[in-house]
């Protein structure tokens, strides 16, 4: 903790909150997008997208398209089959037994979701492009298919894939079976409930796009596209997709406008529009219309789950059994196998003391669109789970919910903590957050008024979320161990000019979370230099040689890890140089707001640039040492870092019509040490925004052939300002003990804790109608159903 | 997002624009173009040809004569319902007209392009209904009038034939003694009515019920005229009681529509409790 405490200070830049250097851009709209990129020659692809769920294709004409003036080509699987690359869509998370059918980048003779892509046009221009669509005659052959997980596993159900019966792609197990058993044999209350968590459509504000230009003299590629990892692409576009060498492609992130995990899979659209550019010799932009999002972006959550909680007669939890049917979609997407398995499972002990967890998760193939990581990935289904068996339990032993959890915690000394469900939880003080979120909120005033409201015909509910989740995925030893084909460190370098100026580089890759600003207040704190001279570039995989890219919380804890350790070795050099300079040791050396000087005598002083320009010229620098001063440093973290909180929901329902007003919403978070507290209340208050969204409003919805009805923006119903309150947040402070920063991950948090929160107060005002649960979302003919039943 | 090619007309008058309509069946009306447009570039239309009527001058304007209000059909949402003209005679319009969409929908939508379009879920052809407007036509066999109670044919089906245009609407100003309001329970999603409900209301020297109507939007096919919901009002004393009763007797939806948002028992429901809200509040203003 010595490394945060250091960092947290000199000159107040970390812990502050400055505002965004992105916005102007931003604002203004100067940023540039993938689609704003223009290339000369550059022309267009579009998609050519099954109408149907499940169909072989019989044959495929596309003469007419291919006549059309300024169609350049018309291809499908065949042809990029006998270009002779690898062509496929890889999954990169392997678990034991699992079924991998093949993917391609264009199905080979069957359609297996509406949207699976089936041909190609590359056009002059996006008219034309789209035009030749309509002209491509697909014979198809259509079969049954089918949405949902549950009843994908049934008998005589239509298979995603022959060689998955049942539709099962994997059947996974965490915790101890036997224990638990025995534990709910022991029981004196048991909480039991059947939970769907509604497939959610990610929705980023800018559509997927790539723009691809191949060069064939050189066999340089360059691949402008919206991605969360660029690493990860050029990674899998060598290996999977297209088998160029990997240092032959240059992976570029233009600004990306949100991605809450969408923008990490590696889906064919990209890989397609690289391959096309290498057909015609010309760059090649493909852009996702709002439709093809809706119907190709990885959808996420998509659980039918049962759980129970077993009690002692203290209101003490001593088990939780969990049943989940957890859906993949038609394939296996990037990340999909670790979403309901690692990122799910081992969740399940919440906040709380569990002796005997026992998760069995079937991962089920559903004639869909993949389903992946969307932001919270797995914990937001875990906690959902947890947190509704626990006010479950609250109701059947009679005890308050707030006293229950409090009752039940983890308690501050008992850390680290080793759940029965692999992961070792290294701090935590829980209720420090219910505590001050129950002060906040004024819980007892509002029980009192709640009652007064009854006798009035007023229904006011609240709900708590007291939730824990674990991110910054790591260390990279035990995610491999558990099927990653990916690492989980991160990479920087921190590059001090000769004039003192300070470019840092991270392998992460920021779409809308402010890395350019707090990755700089980070360095600013560890060099002592003006944050004004620091510049943050991420998102380009031909400056930044390695990295993982922005997802799963990852980026302050792990990058900015990163980022801390190449400034200590900055430091670490400037130290040796400056020594050298004072003709001084380098332990009598003090370094403070950048200038380094002999204890005890603070007038003769070398400033980190006056270093920096030394260490450039060369003329004069201490045996041994290398000209330059810049350092790269590979951050492997120790552990996950786990942030937690209490979030409280207040509602009030409508009798007569059964909508659900969110009156109040209050977030007390502990995310470790903040380095720009304004920053970290826009995550939560996005990250709330989505979670409420869930709750009461979005879902996407497959007829009985799996079509998806819910396909545009006037069926899928993303919140808006006005249906949200302004949200309270406040913030406990436990650092991470493991990591030089003391941060933890903020970015999930408010779809982690929201749902549950949000759902839980619907439930208590709907108490004295007998409501003990009610499906996401919470739309209003549900509640008028539920109290009018 | 890419629409497939059509020609674009600009006439400059409503005979110019009928003439271009009657030689090709496949024009199509462009006027605030935000439905027109968006089923464009799905490609669920495609006409081979706009006439653009934004810019026709007697399509414009809003005048009050002999007792009745006239607005053209080009008139934006967001001129009527900031005209003080309509607000006072026809406060109803100026409610609905102000609810629709957001802020860049109400400066660009039109009420002509509205009540053509003649979505049940949109928000004027229940105020239309139930302010007994008069839809002022243009042909090629010159000009006619229709009822609001006999344009909305069906789901997105009017009176109008292909190459007519919707000129002007015209409604009774409101009479002294009057109140009205527009409620509407939004689609989470579209904003547009789940359910909306119009209603007047006329008050008798002694506060009972002289007249009264009641229209409804989202709950089917077309725009509902619960007639016998305002009949059973009239010579009540129209107390909260009174039109909670008449409603829950009376009303009774035809087809009610039911999607995988709210199913046809529940905008059943509904109804009763937005169409009882919208008279308990047209009677406080009256
Ligand atoms: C984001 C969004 C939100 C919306 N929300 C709502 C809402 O809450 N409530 C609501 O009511 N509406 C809503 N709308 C629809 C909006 O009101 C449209 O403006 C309206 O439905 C059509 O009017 P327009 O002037 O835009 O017509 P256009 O889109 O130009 O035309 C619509 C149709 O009517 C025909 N037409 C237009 N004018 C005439 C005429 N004078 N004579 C004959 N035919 C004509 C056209 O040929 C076309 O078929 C929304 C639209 C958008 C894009």
């Amino acid at each position: 903790m010595a490394g945060a405490n250091n960092t947290n200070g000199a000159q107040g830049v970390f812990g502050s909150s400055i505002r965004r250097r992105e916005d102007p851009e931003l604002i203004t709209g100067q940023a540039k997008y993938t689609d704003d990129l223009q290339l000369s020659g550059m022309v267009y692809c579009t998609i050519l997208r099954s109408p149907y769920a499940h169909a072989r294709i019989r044959s495929i004409d596309a003469s007419q398209a291919e006549a059309l003036d300024g169609v350049l080509g018309v291809f499908t699987a065949k042809d990029i089959e006998e270009s002779g690359i690898p062509g496929a869509i890889p999954v990169g998370w392997l678990l034991p037994d699992m079924k991998i059918p093949e993917h391609y980048m264009l199905v080979k003779d069957t359609t297996r979701y509406v949207g699976d892509g089936v041909a190609i046009v590359v056009a002059e221009d996006q008219y034309t492009a789209h035009d030749a669509l309509e002209l491509i005659w697909v014979d198809y052959d259509p079969l049954d298919g089918v949405a949902d997980p549950h009843k994908a596993t049934v008998e005589g159900a239509p298979l995603v894939h022959e060689e998955a019966p049942g539709n099962i792609a994997f059947d996974w197990e965490i915790g101890d079976q036997e224990k638990t058993d025995a534990a709910f044999a022991n029981a004196a209350h048991i909480a039991s409930l059947d939970i769907v968590n509604n497939r959610l459509i990610p929705n980023a504000m800018e559509p997927r796009a790539a723009l691809a230009d191949y060069n064939s003299i050189t066999g340089e590629l360059i691949l402008y596209m919206t991605t969360q990892n660029p690493h990860i692409h050029r990674l899998l576009m060598s290996l999977a997709s297209l088998g160029l060498p990997e240092h032959k492609i240059r992976v570029i992130a233009p600004e990306v406008g949100g991605g809450f995990g969408s923008k990490i899979h590696h889906y064919a659209d990209e890989a397609l529009s690289a391959w096309a550019s290498m057909q015609v010799g010309r760059p090649v932009k493909w852009t996702a219309t709002r439709t093809e999002t809706y119907l190709t972006d990885a959808h996420g959550r998509d659980h039918v789950t049962h759980g129970e909680l077993a009690l002692d007669a203290e209101g003490r939890f001593i088990g939780l059994r969990v049943d989940t049917y957890a859906a993949m979609g038609a394939y296996l997407s990037t990340f999909a196998p670790a979403v309901p398995t690692y990122l799910y499972g081992t969740l399940m002990s919440g906040e709380y003391d569990l002796p005997a967890i026992y998760c069995h998760v079937y991962g089920v193939f559903t004639h869909t669109v993949p389903v992946d990581a969307y932001r919270g990935a797995g914990r937001p289904e875990a906690t959902f789970v947890v947190e509704r068996l626990v006010d479950e339990a609250a109701r059947v032993s009679g005890i308050d919910p707030a006293e229950i959890r409090r009752r039940n915690f983890i308690a501050p000394d008992n850390f680290p903590y080793a759940t029965q469900v692999a992961l070792e939880y290294d701090s935590g003080n829980y209720a420090g957050t219910l505590d001050k979120a129950l002060a906040t909120i004024g819980y007892d005033d509002f029980r009192k008024e709640q009652a007064a409201a009854r006798e009035r015909g007023q229904h006011l509910g609240i709900g708590l979320s007291a939730y824990i989740e674990a991110c910054g995925l790591a260390p990279s030893a035990v995610v491999g161990s558990l099927g990653a084909q990916a690492g989980q460190w991160e990479s920087a370098v921190v590059r001090v000019h000769a004039t003192g100026k300070v470019t840092v580089y991270s392998g992460c890759s920021g779409h809308g979370q402010g890395h350019e600003t707090t990755f700089a207040q980070i360095v600013a704190s560890a060099l002592g230099v003006p944050y004004e001279d620091i510049d943050v570039i991420e998102g380009d995989s031909g400056v930044m040689p390695h990295g993982w890219g922005t997802y799963g919380s990852r980026s302050a804890a792990t990058g900015g890890s990163a980022i801390a350790s190449a400034a200590q070795k900055v430091v670490d050099k400037a130290r040796t140089i400056a020594a050298h300079l004072l003709e001084a040791s380098e332990e009598d050396l003090a370094f403070e707001d950048g200038q380094f000087f002999v204890k005890g005598s603070p007038d003769q002083t070398q400033s980190l640039p006056d270093v920096a320009l030394q260490a450039y010229l060369a003329h004069n620098l201490p045996k041994g040492i290398e000209p330059a001063l810049e350092a790269t440093s590979f951050y492997d973290p120790a552990n996950f870092v786990f942030p937690f909180g209490t979030h409280i929901a207040i509602v009030e329902i409508c009798s007569r019509t059964g909508h659900v007003t969110l009156q109040r919403y209050l977030a007390v978070d502990d995310v470790g040490n903040v380095i720009n507290p304004m920053i970290v209340d826009g995550q939560v208050h996005g990250g709330i925004a989505q979670g409420v969204g869930q709750s009461l409003y979005e879902t996407a919805v497959y007829d009985e052939s799996a079509n998806l009805l819910s396909g545009t923006m006037l069926d899928y119903a993303v919140p808006k300002a006005h249906f949200l309150p302004s949200f309270e947040t406040d913030r406990t402070v436990t650092p991470c003990p493991h990591n030089p920063l003391g941060v933890k991950g903020v970015g999930e948090a408010g779809t982690i804790a929201s749902p549950a929160a949000v759902v839980n107060a619907v439930v208590d005002a709907l108490s004295p109608f007998g409501v003990t649960h009610i499906d996401m979302p919470v739309t209003p003919e549900k509640v008028w159903n539920a109290m009018h039943s | 997002m890419y629409p497939s090619k059509f020609d674009y007309h600009r006439p400059s008058s409503v005979q110019e624009a009928v003439q271009i309509l009657s030689a090709n069946p496949e024009a199509k009306v462009l006027a605030g173009g935000h439905s027109l447009v968006p089923v464009m570039k799905l490609r669920l239309a495609t006409p081979t040809a706009l006439v653009d009527i934004g810019r026709i001058e007697e399509l414009q304007g809003i005048g009050r004569a002999n007792g009745s209000l006239r607005i053209g059909a080009c008139v934006t949402y967001h001129e009527i319902a900031n005209s003080d003209v309509v607000r006072e005679a026809a406060p109803l319009l100026a409610e609905a007209a102000g609810q629709i969409g957001d802020r860049q929908v109400r400066y660009r939508g039109t009420i002509g392009g509205n009540l053509s379009h003649a979505d049940p879920a949109s928000d004027l052809p229940a105020a239309a209904l139930a302010l007994d407007a008069t839809l002022h036509v243009s042909g090629p066999n010159g000009s006619r009038s229709v009822g609001a109670s006999d344009f909305f044919v069906d789901l997105m089906m009017t009176a109008l034939q292909l190459d007519e245009i919707l000129t002007a609407v015209e409604i009774p100003a409101a009479q002294a003694g009057s109140g009205s309001a527009y409620v509407k329970f939004e689609h989470p999603a579209s904003g547009y009515a789940l359910c909306g409900a119009a209603a007047v209301v006329t008050r008798t020297a002694d506060g009972s019920c002289a007249s009264a109507s009641l229209c409804f939007n989202g709950v089917s096919a077309t725009a509902v005229d619960a007639a016998a919901v305002a009949s059973s009002l009239v010579g009540s004393d129209l107390s909260d009681a009174a039109i909670e009763s008449a409603v829950n007797e009376n009303l009774s939806i035809p087809d009610p529509t039911g999607d995988m948002f709210a199913s046809a028992a529940y905008r059943q429901e509904l109804a009763k409790t937005i169409g009882a809200q919208a008279l308990c509040t047209a009677r406080d203003r009256a």
